[in-house]
């Protein structure tokens, strides 16, 4: 799985990464079961790329990035990281004082840039304080210097570095965050639901300025969200999940025009398209997403799938590359023909207000 | 769609203030559209354009210190006689009998979180059963004969035991359908859906529309739709009114904002978003700037300073007004107005 077929090196290579959260009961605190959050997840990032983590809420995502940025330490499993240096760690059994100075490479953006900056500190702060703990840049000056550049990196003016977050709009705050992250030169930007707190207008922009950072500084993305069409737009590459397992993996366009999964077809089909001469496409899943502290036997989406046949209940499907860098796991993905987005009706609107 | 030429409400210039310390908010400020019956109205907008005041006016419901502090929203109500009256909701007190007697009876509420709607200590069931028996006049079996009916219409599976769950014990979807139980229980003319899918995962996203399609149809219920999602819109809406800062842009039928947009705020909505359809890795057009704060709202047209087709002179001195531009659609932009362009030339 480490090959890729392009030639850029594997920057990131999660195996069977597993995070399970003990249920307590009664006075004693007794373990009686396990949240079964991530469930043997295998994925792997080449440099330079992005790599969409989608699902819905309770499905995995989240706990995988933070594990990978090592917020819980994970039940088992590997995550290797390619190293500057040339060096590869496992960040999933690195000891905490390695740790501390691998995370200069490895950098977050939250999903909230109203909770994630502090109101008592300026942007200065706020920005220069990775270089300053860090870096040991203890020159004030020179701090200044980089904290200036950062901010014209991500289009704000470097006069506003005096000012306190709550002086900034929601986009403008993301942008702060993007600035914080990028003070150390990371290679690998785990971005988580980046673009979901803010408004549609402005949505663009930030969407904008993370291809043009990418493009500029040769960023790695690993891409967390719930919105199909953003992932869409910014991905190289997309992974599924579904109760804390990953059920597919693959380019993007494959993903969303050829999908080999049924539940990744279910998805698509519930997108919503905008316009109004393309209506009731929404197909939709009966039932509801099983809990992952009691899923189902066998493959975890087969209660819900249309083309459950009886090893679906029984065996749990293993994660195949069907085509190439086209991963899935289904028991009947050879013999499934399963539609995508289909009809690209916002391509022809699109093309219509572009005329204008 | 029933073909009445009297709307079954009509807002008409609307304005509800926030007076603060700080200054006046002008939430909604003059707004203006009609709701016919059996029409599903989408209302647009990101945060602050005032589409949650709105709808919070109809119902009089906007929490201290707003206040509604002019125009007119004309209900028309039915009475036993069978004559059509129209009241204006405006003039009505809050907390007054007659609107107690409208609200969430003949205008029902779909709330953004049925998690923060629900009470966690109460039953589902006797929540539904409390709004029946508060707009009509049923023994409480007979309504919980109406509430149990109601979960089954809404697809809610084995609704005689789910009238004994509590709403936490309820996943995303199934509170949403047992909110929609609730809104319905009293046959609503007229329901407002204020963001009822935003909280929920695209799969159950698809599963509430279609379910809020099926009975809209079935019901021949007129529906108010607060969105800001442009997808939802085009899937459920047959009238779109798109707002920016508390006044209406551009409204009309859901094709021609869709497919002939005419203000360039609803042109540049459209094309900033990203869809599954547009093109990977590529730059996205943006609308520069932010939405202001509505303590610094500009002079002149709101959008003016992030409008790519500005006249300088005109839109950042004069307010535009809403204007019709063909038969079905209206626009509030100077481009539009004859005598801004004649000035301009």
């Amino acid at each position: 799985m480490a090959e890729s077929n392009n030639n850029k090196p594997v920057i990131l290579e999660v195996n069977n990464l597993k995070k399970y959260f003990p249920i307590k009961k009664g006075f004693f605190k007794r373990v009686v079961g396990q949240v079964r959050a991530v469930d043997g997840v295998s994925f792997f990032i080449n440099e330079g790329e992005t790599l969409g983590l989608v699902g819905e809420s309770g499905c995995g995502k989240t706990t995988t990035a933070r594990c990978i940025l090592r917020a819980v330490d994970p039940t088992s499993g590997e995550i290797r990281f390619l190293k500057a240096s040339g060096e590869t760690v496992d960040i999933a059994t690195l000891p905490e004082e390695d740790m501390r100075h691998l995370r200069s490479e490895i950098q977050l953006i939250f999903q909230d840039p109203y909770a994630s900056l502090n109101p008592r500190h300026n942007i200065f702060d706020i920005v220069g304080e990775p270089l300053f703990v860090i870096q040991q840049m203890t020159d004030r000056g020179e701090r200044t210097e980089r904290v200036r550049e950062l901010l014209q990196l991500v289009g704000l003016r470097p006069e506003y570095m005096q000012r306190f977050p709550h002086a900034f709009s929601g986009g403008q705050r993301q942008r702060i965050v993007i600035a914080r992250a990028l003070a150390l030169n990371p290679r690998l930007i785990v971005a988580d639901e980046p673009v979901s707190a803010l408004d549609v207008s402005v949505q663009a922009q930030v969407l904008n300025l993370m291809l043009d950072l990418q493009r500029k500084l040769n960023l790695t993305y690993l891409f967390v969200a719930h919105d199909l069409s953003v992932v869409k737009h910014i991905c190289d590459r997309v992974a599924v999940m579904y109760v804390g397992k990953l059920v597919e993996m693959a380019p993007t366009d494959d993903l969303y025009y050829e999908p080999l999964h049924p539940y990744t077809e279910a998805l698509m089909a519930a997108v919503p398209v905008a316009d109004p001469r393309i209506r009731s496409a929404m197909i939709e899943l009966e039932g509801d997403v099983p809990s992952p502290s009691n899923p189902p036997s066998g493959c975890y989406f087969h209660p819900r799938c249309q083309y459950a046949i009886d090893i679906c209940a029984q065996e749990a499907p293993a994660l195949t590359e069907i085509k190439p860098d086209h991963f899935v796991s289904c028991h009947r993905a050879q013999e499934l023909t399963l539609t995508g987005i289909g009809e690209p009706g916002e391509a022809y609107l699109r093309s219509k207000i572009g005329e204008r | 769609m029933d073909n009445d030429t009297n709307p079954l409400l009509s807002i008409r210039n609307l304005k509800t203030y926030f007076e603060m310390d700080e200054g006046t908010a002008q939430a909604v400020d003059g707004i203006s559209f009609d709701v016919y019956s059996g029409q599903v109205v989408g209302v647009v907008g990101e945060s602050g354009c005032g589409k949650s005041v709105t709808i919070k006016s109809v119902l009089q419901i906007v929490q201290k210190p707003g206040r509604i502090v002019g125009g007119e929203i004309i209900w028309r109500v039915q009475q036993a006689d069978g004559q059509e009256k129209l009241i204006d909701l405006a003039q009505l007190d809050a907390q007054g009998k007659k609107m107690r007697s409208i609200r969430g009876s003949e205008i029902a509420l779909i709330p953004q979180e049925p998690m923060a709607a629900f009470s966690p200590v109460h039953t589902v069931g006797s929540q539904i059963i409390e709004a029946i028996r508060l707009h009509t006049a049923v023994s409480k079996k007979e309504a919980k004969r109406i509430a149990i009916e109601r979960l089954h219409e809404v697809g809610m599976p084995s609704p005689e035991q789910r009238m004994d769950a509590y709403s936490w014990e309820l996943s995303g979807g199934l509170r949403q359908r047992a909110m929609i139980a609730m809104a319905l229980s009293c046959n609503p003319r007229l329901l407002i859906a204020d963001e009822p899918t935003t909280a929920i995962d695209v799969t159950t996203q698809a599963q509430v529309l279609n379910l809020l399609r099926k009975l809209q149809q079935e019901h021949n219920m007129s529906i108010i739709f607060i969105t800001h999602d442009l997808g939802v819109i085009a899937q459920v809406a047959d009238y779109v009114v798109v707002m920016y800062l508390g006044r209406i842009v551009e409204s009309g039928p859901v094709d021609d904002i869709f497919h002939n947009p005419q203000h360039p705020y609803t042109m540049a909505l459209l094309e900033s978003i990203p869809t599954v359809h547009s093109a990977s890795k590529e730059f996205l057009p943006t609308i520069e700037g932010s939405i202001p704060h509505p303590f610094n709202r500009p002079a002149g047209c709101p959008f003016y300073p992030r409008c790519r087709s500005f006249i300088p002179g005109t839109c950042d001195t004069q307010t535009p007004s809403l204007q019709p531009v063909n038969e079905k659609q209206s626009v509030n932009c100077f481009l539009h107005h004859q005598t801004a362009v004649e000035k301009q030339n």
